[in-house]
């Protein structure tokens, strides 16, 4: 061994031949070069013919797009003729990162410019760069920070709903006929559409006059049983509605949790004489930590998604007590086409979404190494 | 005994209780798509006892007997609709395996090393598509496909779906490549077969229950999805979703003619969640224990 060099090996590792000529090589360079200033061509062309410099051109920026996808074609070809069976490997991960970073990060960016411009779409002006405008208008909008904090409660509401699926799922793991029947059952409202919910479920069975729920509502004994005028049962209301839905989703992961359970190690609790109780918290729950850490990420992702409900069935009403941050947003840009502003907004949002889920995350690993 | 008697009462009660809840809905909108208006409005809840059966929201969609069989207008844009949420959500669910099945092999495979990017960064790159909410996308999207003409088009839709469940994918697949044991590979590369070739040949068929589990995940998620199929289609991509949320006429909503298309829109995910249970199961549980 002359020489040390840290050769970090592939868990799955080729003897590969290393031997591309140079003119592949060169062949691969050409091809992506080429295709890269197609695709700049064509853009320059639109951009001139958008503005009216010149007159010939196309109609929209479709022939930019097909450059494009020319070009990161040309990209992928290209690695296989650089690097030969290096190159084959990384054409596994390069067309799903190249269509995140063609979906997502331009956008984005995109996105990021609008949100300082004043863009409202009902007037004919246009789109112009005001600076810090938005952020200040954000800082000062009641609104904004009531959706939030409405966020705040409906992600602990996640809570409330993580104890009712655990102890659900732990129902269906004891010793029951019909587990199958009722594990459909349990199923079925995850895969029922939040439009026709919000509309069934929300609008149908929630009617105060002759809805079931209300009616129901009337025989235990509230003469008035209206969902959607008082701010509390309201955000009360959406939150059973969305914990209807997800609640599924939380049993069937922590029930896979709970079948994956050491079997002999309860065995053996139970001959030692445990009772249910102290079986569940000495030994199920802390072996269940790692999954249900993971369902509470995952109920919290789609918690901070919240919307179509919210957007169908209250708008936010009433005064914005159910308000989502995302249906804030929708009502800003439907109803007042305030297109700068509301995306400073989102992205607002997303920044605190991605502080939230950094600390979540990092949270829960500290977490876990400290309860193993 | 008699003390496992009553937890046994207990336990099926609440199981029962809960059954109830997840179900009853499905009760109320299948009945209320046969009622009538007076029916409706008083809240009646058994077909043949408190009311007598009407076909009139089947009619409205034709779909009601004697409908069927003659020409409806409202039948062909129903299953119009029906079309477009089937054609999109299932090619792009398709789309989302094929790339989150490559990219998860290669993640579980080898190492990369894209700038300062390595397997987990990139393994997180992707994972954090998922906590993206619509929202922040929406309106760039927007802009950006007026100036493709991509709005109300079929690939355009397809595009954004498949953005929206490519992490899911990603999450499912690296667990299962993970448990394919690399000696199996190994064998045939020395056999003399392209790394490509023993994928296709050797894992895929390892991993195809998986892959279906990823792939009826996608499908349900896209099926149902409402907040951006309301944004980017109008008429030519629309979906089934969007004419739900866009029943209402200016006076009253006629509950009935709501409860049949709602029913329409559920029915087939009910028919995938009761035969397909298996594996909608093994998907959420995949990503459970490992992850």
């Amino acid at each position: 061994m002359s020489e040390i060099k840290y050769i970090e090996r592939d868990p799955l590792y080729v003897v590969a031949p290393s031997t591309v000529s140079h003119t592949t090589k060169r062949a691969g360079k050409i091809i992506v070069w080429s295709s890269f200033l197609l695709m700049v061509v064509i853009a320059i062309i639109q951009t001139l013919h958008s503005n009216e410099r010149i007159s010939f051109g196309f109609s929209n920026w479709r022939p930019v797009l097909y450059a494009y996808i020319l070009w990161a074609v040309a990209i992928g070809y290209s690695r296989v003729l650089i690097y030969g069976e290096r190159g084959k490997r990384n054409l596994f991960v390069f067309p799903a990162v190249m269509f995140i970073i063609s979906i997502v990060i331009f956008p984005l960016l995109f996105g990021l410019y609008i949100s300082f411009t004043d863009w409202n779409l009902s007037s004919i002006d246009g789109r112009k760069f005001n600076g810090l405008d938005n952020f200040y208008q954000m800082i000062s909008d009641p609104y904004y920070w009531n959706a939030l904090k409405n966020m705040i409660y409906y992600v602990l509401a996640v809570l409330v709903e993580f104890t009712i699926a655990f102890l659900l799922a732990i129902l269906l793991n004891s010793q029951i006929r019909g587990r199958k029947f009722f594990r459909i059952a349990f199923l079925i409202p995850l895969m029922l559409s939040p439009v026709a919910v919000s509309w069934m479920v929300g609008k149908s069975m929630l009617e105060q006059r002759f809805g079931p729920v209300a009616s129901f509502a009337r025989w235990l004994g509230w003469d008035t049983p209206t969902f959607f005028s008082n701010p509390v049962i309201a955000k009360l209301t959406m939150m059973c509605m969305d914990a209807w839905t997800f609640i599924p989703l939380m049993i069937i992961m922590l029930l896979a949790g709970l079948q994956a359970l050491p079997k002999e190690v309860l065995e053996a609790a139970k001959v030692d004489g445990a009772n249910k109780w102290t079986l569940f918290k000495n030994i199920i729950f802390p072996i269940m930590l790692p999954v249900s850490l993971t369902t509470l990420v995952i109920r919290i992702i789609f918690k901070l998604k919240l919307a179509d409900i919210i957007i169908i069935v209250t708008a936010g009403g009433p005064g914005g007590a159910t308000d989502s941050v995302t249906s804030f947003i929708v009502r800003e840009y439907r109803d007042r086409s305030n297109v700068g502003y509301g995306t400073l907004l989102s992205f607002v949002y997303l920044i605190f979404i991605v502080i939230l889920m950094t600390i979540l995350i990092r949270f829960v690993n500290r977490w876990l190494q400290r309860a193993s | 005994m008699k003390n496992n008697l009553s937890e046994k009462i207990i336990i099926y009660g609440i199981l029962l209780l809960w059954t109830f809840i997840c179900l009853f809905p499905i009760y109320w909108t299948a009945t209320t798509s046969f009622k009538t208006a007076a029916s409706v409005t008083q809240g009646l809840l058994i077909p043949w006892i408190d009311f007598e059966p009407s076909w009139k929201g089947w009619r409205n969609l034709g779909f009601s007997p004697d409908t069927l069989f003659v020409e409806s207008n409202p039948r062909e844009e129903f299953l119009a609709r029906f079309f477009n949420t089937a054609f999109i959500s299932a090619s792009a669910s398709a789309l989302a395996v094929i790339l989150g099945s490559f990219a998860a092999y290669g993640l579980s495979r080898f190492n990369y090393k894209f700038g300062f990017m390595r397997n987990p960064d990139i393994s997180f790159f992707f994972l954090s598509q998922l906590i993206l909410p619509p929202v922040v996308l929406a309106l760039p999207v927007l802009v950006l496909y007026r100036e493709l003409d991509l709005l109300d088009t079929h690939i355009g839709m397809i595009l954004i779906y498949t953005l929206t469940v490519l992490p899911i994918v990603i999450w499912i697949m690296r667990d299962q490549f993970n448990a394919v044991p690399i000696e199996l590979e190994e064998a045939a590369l020395v056999d003399g077969a392209s790394v490509w070739m023993s994928f296709f040949k050797i894992v895929l068929p390892i991993v195809l229950p998986g892959i279906a589990s990823a792939f009826i995940l996608c499908l349900i998620l896209c099926w149902n999805e409402y907040f951006l199929a309301a944004l980017i289609t109008s008429t030519d991509a629309k979906t089934m979703p969007v004419m739900v949320a866009s029943q209402i006429s200016s006076q009253s909503i006629k509950w009935w003619n709501m409860a049949a298309i709602s029913a329409a829109l559920c029915l087939p995910l009910i028919i995938v969640a009761i035969f397909l249970e298996r594996y909608i199961v093994k998907g959420m549980a995949a990503g459970a224990i490992k992850g």
